[in-house]
């Protein structure tokens, strides 16, 4: 460095050292910057515009900032609740007697999914629709904010003060009081009602299921001496006859059956058999679409069918089809067979007890031993209570969460005879058609909010707990009664705990650890009876009650919808029936037969609006024309035509309760006689999600064979496009080896799913999770019927082509791809769940002109909503059409809030899942593989420093699959469930390029011929039939 | 057939230097002199709006406004005023577009190609002809701005520097390619057409008796002063033009035809689009062209200029595009059934037989039928025949465009997404508003611009206004 600096100077003040400049040097300016231009003070305009327009800048820059609406800090954080981490509780899901063990997934506080809980020895971690959808319940704005008295607010104080004195009166002049309920499956509940029966002694509990099965209790009452229901094992069945019975889909634990059924009906490599269906049934259920030999018979002819199976068990035959087939499959199963009938009649259940016991499956696939406590429904004992109301017997009437006026048989006869009874009381969480006609109502909390238990079968016990502080001003039920008792200052929790503690601490209970796993199960097995029943009275009483008539009803339960208590869930209306893919009604299911003689047609969802007239009673429905449907019957189902259960529900489809029929005294969803329908000239159209019915011969969709065949080959039913090139004529190039396209390398994980046809049932179980987890908006049926359901996984329900016997000469003419069509009378069926198949040359990513649908460097198809313009070509370019655009604003949008109420309130928005977009209009939306899971797995992994694991992630759909049959994992990884169920082989072909080869002969892409090579692969379709 | 020269007549007529063939019908007729040319175009100009031009001004912006409230509409509650859905992705937006841009071909082909060839009876045509391709292409480019969900963001087609990192467009999207093609075309088609204006701009300039007229004709012309130099000038730019518009007038439907043809929709992935389409494009141009010219030179009474002969040469070009398009419609399919490709043959057979026959059927007979009516030399030289039957053709050529977009989509792979696709008023509506805006522009046109190009027609008066008796 040289001495001589140089020196700059600011100016020659600095050089002669001016004492002005000194003075000011150091400060900022060294000349004061004068506000005002005005020299001789003052403001000038010139100042005024000034000021001005840095006011209007400043002001205008302070509203640029976005408005913070209703965030508040925590003041002491919660020790177990970190923002962004979710908690997981197990709890218990129990509807008027179904039951699932759960785990509620909560976040900041807000439980936002429900899974099933792999801890449950019955449930097994799987779970449903309804119980996926069970969660949005809970947000529903029609609850009710605090108790009610004639429709007016009333406090708790106030109402436990009038109801306690009414009951002291009621009670006190000697008069009869009921509690009216479903099924109860909680030990410690009926403990507290037996604490209000000593309080009031005329106090009697009535218990009643919409879907009465106390037919089958009696049967058995009268077969072994037990009033019980047994435990069914579907899994060690080698033949399984269907009579009737939608054991997959609604009848009595369809998630236990349906878990069990599939059991059997997967085929690995050590495993190559699977078990035998036969399902006999009027309308098309989801388990005769799984059935290996559906039999579409009405319903009377039903009844002939079981006893037709007892006689040909003896060698009689039958000329009803299968029935013959059927008996001789039993009887090289005996011992692993099942055989089920969904009839409420104790007769026809005597003959299948009869069935069974010859077979010898007492003690196998059923169990005596361990009976299951769902839906104790005691028919005769509300026929009284039914008439003691009219006969203005009964001074006080509670409701427990029970809603008869709607979906009894007798519903408005109960409604006028409550106008007689002195206090009445519900303790619905909301308005429903009940409370419509009582004094108080005392909001129950949802099941989330909760203490609770259940008791679902011998030795099972299961617990509740709250996941959430009451949202309103509600009281749990048990609380009510116990206040009502007399008992002030209960508390549920602590009564619960003590219970389970006294009876269960005995035998191994510790309470942390049952109320961490939500379950807990011993062996409690009962002595195993002895069948002793008079078969041939059961038969002859069969052949005089089911004289059959013209025309038959069967009334049924959608698989969504269930019995109608949850029908104010929009993300259950909008689901698709599985069958018939319609949403948001319920119809008059015909078959095709009696609709060219009606001369009806089914295009598009449109059809004939019909006056459906049953014993009197005149409903006015639309039709929908189902393959399969038998001929002479119809079917209509339930849990619609509500009245008052709030915006979503009321006004759709028609209330089928007061069609129930009665056979042999008991509450007969058949309703073999007085059936009447007559065809109006007003049209309606259904909204469904899928009008095409048929696969249209399209081997490159759906895949199959038959068991036979599989087992001879296991790529049996595979279908290999191919096709020729120039170099080789000989039509054996795979078209994926003709690539434009480099390939990929996907260096660190390969994200995939893998999907069993065969395990599949179509119970739709993944749609709602798939909904839930991915704030996927509702349309409404509107919506629907303009074909924009945004779902992201749907499940397509194909029914197969009608074979050439079956058309008539007009068809015959048709062309072929005419011909394709037209469906099967009684249709094979397949289902297909469908979403972003994540393809690897995908036909969307090269066409967006921004760039908003990229491949991620772990094979996903990734979407970015924030550049997305929607032109709408990735949509047009998918072949699998699993796109989804959002049309309008679905969210804060009036036009919606009556649908989407997940995202329109403060309330409903609670649901939403933190980790998920909730995308604006104008965006194209689809599967992303749940890239929030995969994310969250990886994180955690990094975090505990050690290579992601085989199961840490889960998508929604596969996790709440029932069946298993969805895998999601890693196929880099040789070691996940995926790469071992489809054998992978990785090829190197560059050191850019690797080639997944699959293994496994069963495997398939669908579309394979175009060459884009999805993520996705589906293992083909079995059917265990003689021939295909 | 040779003509032996000495059965040439040329008559020289000293006085005016005047050329007449026996042979060839005059393109100008009537024995119009060069300063009937001027007076004949420039009336219009200059004169009063008619109550003809009044009337139908009315309606377009009568139809504008209608249809402005539909494109409003559709901004304010998103696509789903439009009856497309999860299945259809397209409708009537891209079928608009595509008929659109396909209208806007002909101008371009007549002032450049036919310019490159010679072919002097463009003349008195191309102006007008290029003005609608003009007004086409704007019409055709609201359509993929409308079209989008989030129009506020379209500018994110375009390859902007940004300052969101490493955002850019996607150059393998035929989406993006549009936007270059018609952007382009749309910029050549312009400056083609106001050069070609700016001499004409100088004689209504020279020719205004008022302030505002001389300053905007002023203006306009850019100091036209007819200088020898000038007009050689001009003679070799349009020429430049002329040679930069051709290729485009191929490139830009063919571009347009590549939103289809790489796409692996069933019906769409075909590779004989892009001269398909071009062929198809050229044919509703003209027919287009001929509903406009026999509207305006009845109204404006140019019969003298747009002659019986014009309007026969335009309907040969629609006879042979037109067969064409037939004989690609028939290629389609023969290649669908021996493709062996399962989809492709049920897509071909869907719209022929499926739910939308009758719009196949439509684009049949309006397209491969109607023209070879032209075969007839009494249809093709009648202005009423050629007037229905070019709207006719203009409705083909929609519907042709509605079938391969819509029924293409509506059934493709999977059967389970099957779905028909239904308009709404809002899908009518916004199709209406680009005609109310077409008509709108047109009609502005033809009031403030000369709609002949005054200087070329000049230049054939000496030499094509007679014909020898």
């Amino acid at each position: 460095m040289s001495d001589k600096r140089k020196q700059y100077w600011k100016g020659v003040e600095q050089l002669t050292n001016d004492p002005a400049f000194v003075k000011n040097a150091e400060s900022e300016f060294p000349e004061f910057l004068p506000i005002s231009d005005n020299p001789e003070g003052g403001s000038s305009r010139r100042d005024f515009l000034k000021m001005m327009g840095f006011g209007i800048a400043a002001a205008s820059l302070a509203a640029c900032e976005a408005p913070i609406k209703k965030a508040i800090p925590y003041v002491n954080k919660p020790i177990d609740v970190d923002p962004g981490i979710p908690n997981y509780y197990a709890s218990t899901y129990v509807q008027g007697g179904d039951y699932s063990s759960i785990v509620v997934r909560t976040r900041e506080g807000r439980p936002i999914k429900i899974d099933g809980n792999a801890l449950s020895p019955l449930t097994k971690g799987c779970s449903n629709a309804q119980v996926e959808a069970a969660v949005l319940s809970l947000y529903d704005n029609e609850r009710l904010r605090n108790p009610k008295k004639s429709g007016q607010d009333i406090s708790w104080v106030d109402l436990d003060r009038e109801v306690t004195s009414k009951l002291n009166k009621i009670a006190s002049a000697g008069r009869e009081i009921r509690i009216v309920s479903n099924t109860v499956l909680s030990p410690s509940t009926q403990k507290v009602l037996e604490v209000f029966q000593d309080r009031y002694p005329t106090t009697k509990h009535v218990v009643y299921d919409t879907a009465s099965v106390e037919g089958m209790r009696l049967a058995n009452e009268r077969s072994f001496g037990q009033k019980i229901l047994p435990t069914y094992d579907f899994s060690k069945a080698d033949v399984i006859v269907g009579f009737g019975a939608d054991f997959l889909g609604t009848w009595i634990a369809p998630i236990q059956y349906a878990n069990q059924y599939t059991q059997t009906r997967k085929i690995t490599d050590t495993k190559k058999g699977m078990s035998r269906h036969y399902q006999f049934e009027g309308n098309l259920s989801l388990t005769g679409a799984n059935a290996d030999y559906r039999t579409p018979v009405k319903p009377s002819d039903e009844a002939k069918a079981v006893v037709a199976l007892y006689q040909a068990l003896d060698g009689k035959k039958s000329d009803i089809p299968h029935v013959n087939k059927a008996a001789s499959d039993l009887k090289k199963a005996a011992g692993k067979s099942l055989v089920v009938s969904g009839s409420n009649d104790p007769n026809l259940q005597v003959v299948v007890n009869a069935i069974n016991n010859k077979l010898g499956n007492y003690g196998n696939t059923i169990d005596l031993t361990t009976p299951v406590n769902y839906r104790q429904g005691n028919e005769k004992e509300y026929n009284e209570f039914l008439t003691e109301v009219k006969s203005g017997k009964i001074g006080a009437v509670i409701f427990f969460n029970c809603n008869p006026v709607y979906n009894t048989q007798s519903g408005a006869d109960l409604a006028k005879a409550l106008e007689t009874v002195s206090l009445t009381v519900s303790t619905s969480d909301r308005p429903d058609e009940t409370t419509k006609f009582v004094e108080y109502v005392a909001p129950d909390n949802h099941f989330l909010e909760s203490w609770g238990d259940a008791n679902p079968a011998q030795g099972h016990y299961s617990l509740s707990q709250p996941t959430i502080t009451n949202i309103f001003d509600t009281r749990q039920a048990q609380a009510s009664f116990m206040a009502w008792a007399g008992v002030i200052q209960f508390d549920y929790f602590e009564y619960l705990k003590s219970e389970w503690e006294s009876t269960l601490a005995g035998i191994g209970l510790i309470w942390d650890q049952a109320l961490h796993d939500g379950v807990f199960a011993i062996p409690e097995n009962l002595e195993a009876p002895i069948f002793n029943a008079d078969v041939n009275a059961a038969i002859s009483s069969i052949n005089t009650a089911y004289k059959g008539s013209d025309l038959e009803l069967s009334i049924y339960q959608k698989v969504g919808i269930g019995d109608g208590t949850q029908s104010n869930n929009p993300w259950l209306q909008e689901m698709p029936d599985p069958i018939t893919k319609a949403t948001w009604d319920n119809y008059v299911t015909v078959s095709q037969a009696w609709a060219n003689q009606k001369g009806i047609t089914f295009i598009e969802g449109k059809s004939n609006m019909v006056n459906l007239t049953v014993n009197g009673i005149a409903l006015k429905a639309p039709v929908v024309i189902q393959p399969g449907q038998a001929p002479g019957s119809i079917g209509l189902s339930v849990g619609y035509g509500r009245t008052s259960a709030g915006k979503v529900a009321d006004g759709r489809g028609v209330n089928a309760y007061p069609l129930i029929s009665k056979i042999n005294g008991m509450e007969s969803y058949a309703v073999i006689s007085g059936v009447s329908v007559e065809v109006l000239e007003e049209t309606y159209q259904v909204a469904q999600t899928q009008t095409q019915q048929t696969y249209m011969g399209r081997e490159t969709v759906i895949q199959e064979t038959i068991l036979s065949e599989y087992q001879k080959n296991p790529g049996a039913g595979r279908y290999h496009p191919h096709i020729s090139t120039w170099q080789e004529e000989s039509g054996d190039t795979h078209p994926g080896a003709l690539t434009l396209w480099k390939g990929h390398k996907y260096k660190n994980h390969h994200w995939g799913l893998a999907i069993d046809l065969n395990t599949c049932i179509g119970c739709s179980a993944c749609h709602v999770a798939c909904q839930a987890e991915n704030n996927i908006p509702v349309v409404g049926r509107e919506e629907v019927i303009n074909r924009r359901d945004m779902h992201w996984l749907r499940i397509d329900r194909y029914y197969s082509s009608a074979p050439d016997d079956e058309l008539d000469d007009d068809q015959k003419d048709m062309m072929d791809s005419r011909k394709l069509e037209l469906v099967a009378a009684n249709p094979e069926v397949t289902f297909q769940p469908m979403m972003c198949q994540h393809c690897n040359n995908a036909p969307c990513e090269t066409v967006c002109p921004v760039a908003a649908t990229t491949h991620s460097s772990e094979g996903l198809n990734q979407m970015t909503y924030n550049r997305c313009v929607g032109t709408r070509y990735c949509a047009n370019n998918c072949p699998y059409k699993v796109r989804r655009f959002n049309w309008f604003k679905y969210h804060d949008n009036s036009k919606f809030e009556n649908v989407n109420i997940a995202m329109n309130s403060d309330l409903g928005k609670m649901v939403l899942n933190p980790d998920v977009t909730v995308r604006s209009r104008g965006v194209m939306e689809k599967c992303s593989m749940c890239v929030q899971r995969i994310q969250d797995g990886k994180l955690k992994a990094k975090k505990a420093n050690r290579p992601l694991k085989d199961g840490d992630i889960e998508v929604a759909c596969a996790s709440s699959c029932p069946t298993e049959g969805m895998v999601f994992g890693d196929m880099n990884d040789p070691n996940s469930k995926i790469s071992k169920l489809l054998k992978i082989n990785d090829t190197e072909e560059a050191d850019y390029i690797v080639t997944k080869e699959i293994g496994e002969p069963r495997a398939y892409h669908v579309l394979e011929e175009i060459g884009v090579k999805p993520n996705v692969t589906y293992l083909t379709k079995i059917r265990n039939k003689d021939k295909a | 057939m040779a003509i032996p020269l000495d059965e040439v007549v040329v008559k020289e007529e000293k006085q005016n230097l005047e050329y007449v063939s026996v042979i060839r019908e005059p393109l100008v007729t009537g024995g119009k002199t060069v300063h009937d040319v001027t007076e004949d175009i420039c009336r219009q100009v200059e004169g009063k709006p008619t109550l003809s031009w009044m009337l139908a001004m009315a309606m377009s912006l009568g139809t504008l406004g209608i249809g402005a409230y539909c494109v409003f509409m559709l901004l304010w509650e998103g696509i789903g005023v439009w009856g497309l859905n999860k299945t259809v992705g397209w409708a009537w937006d891209i079928t608009n577009f595509v008929w659109w841009v396909g209208i806007g071909h002909a101008g371009t082909l007549i002032s450049a190609i036919l310019l490159l060839f010679r072919q002097k009876w463009r003349m008195s045509i191309n102006r007008a002809a290029e003005a609608m391709t003009i007004f086409a292409v704007i019409c055709a480019a609201m359509f993929p701005g409308l079209h989008m969900g989030r129009i506020w963001m379209a500018f994110w087609v375009l390859p902007l520097p940004n300052t969101f990192g490493s955002l850019w467009v996607n150059f393998n999207s035929p989406l993006l390619w549009d936007v270059f093609a018609i952007s382009t075309y749309f910029t050549v088609s312009l400056v083609f057409w106001y050069i070609g204006l700016i001499p004409d701009f100088a004689s209504i300039r020279d020719r205004a008796k008022n302030k505002i007229s001389q300053a905007v004709y002023g203006a306009l012309s850019f100091g036209w002063d007819g200088a020898a130099k000038t007009w050689m000038r001009y003679e070799s730019v349009a020429l430049i033009l002329a040679g930069l518009a051709t290729p485009l007038v191929l490139s830009v439907h063919t571009i347009v035809s590549f939103d289809f043809a790489t796409s692996v929709i069933p019906g769409w992935h075909t590779t004989i689009f892009p001269p398909y389409f071009v062929a198809g494009a050229i044919f509703s141009g003209f027919a287009m062209v001929l509903t406009l010219m026999i509207i305006t030179r009845k109204t404006f009474k140019l019969e003298d200029y747009i002659t019986i002969g014009h309007i026969e040469l335009m309907n040969i070009v629609i006879i042979i595009t037109g067969s064409i398009v037939g004989i690609a419609y028939i290629t389609e399919f023969f290649i669908a059934w021996y493709s062996g490709v399962e989809a492709e043959q049920y897509a071909f057979l869907n719209r022929m037989t499926g739910p939308y026959w009758w719009a196949y059927w439509t684009m049949m007979t309006c397209n491969v039928i109607s023209p070879q009516l032209f075969w007839f030399r009494k249809i093709r030289t009648n202005i009423a025949a050629t007037f229905i039957l070019s709207i006719v053709v203009n409705i083909g050529m929609w519907f042709e465009r509605f079938v391969i977009i819509v029924t293409s989509l509506h059934r493709d792979y999977l059967p389970s997404s099957w779905a028909m696709f239904y308009p709404t008023i809002y899908d009518v509506g916004v199709y209406v508003f680009t005609f109310g805006l077409f008509g709108t522009a047109f009609l502005l046109f033809t009031k403030f611009f000369p709609v002949i190009n005054m200087a070329e027609v000049k230049s054939i008066i000496k030499t094509s206004s007679r014909k020898a008796s």
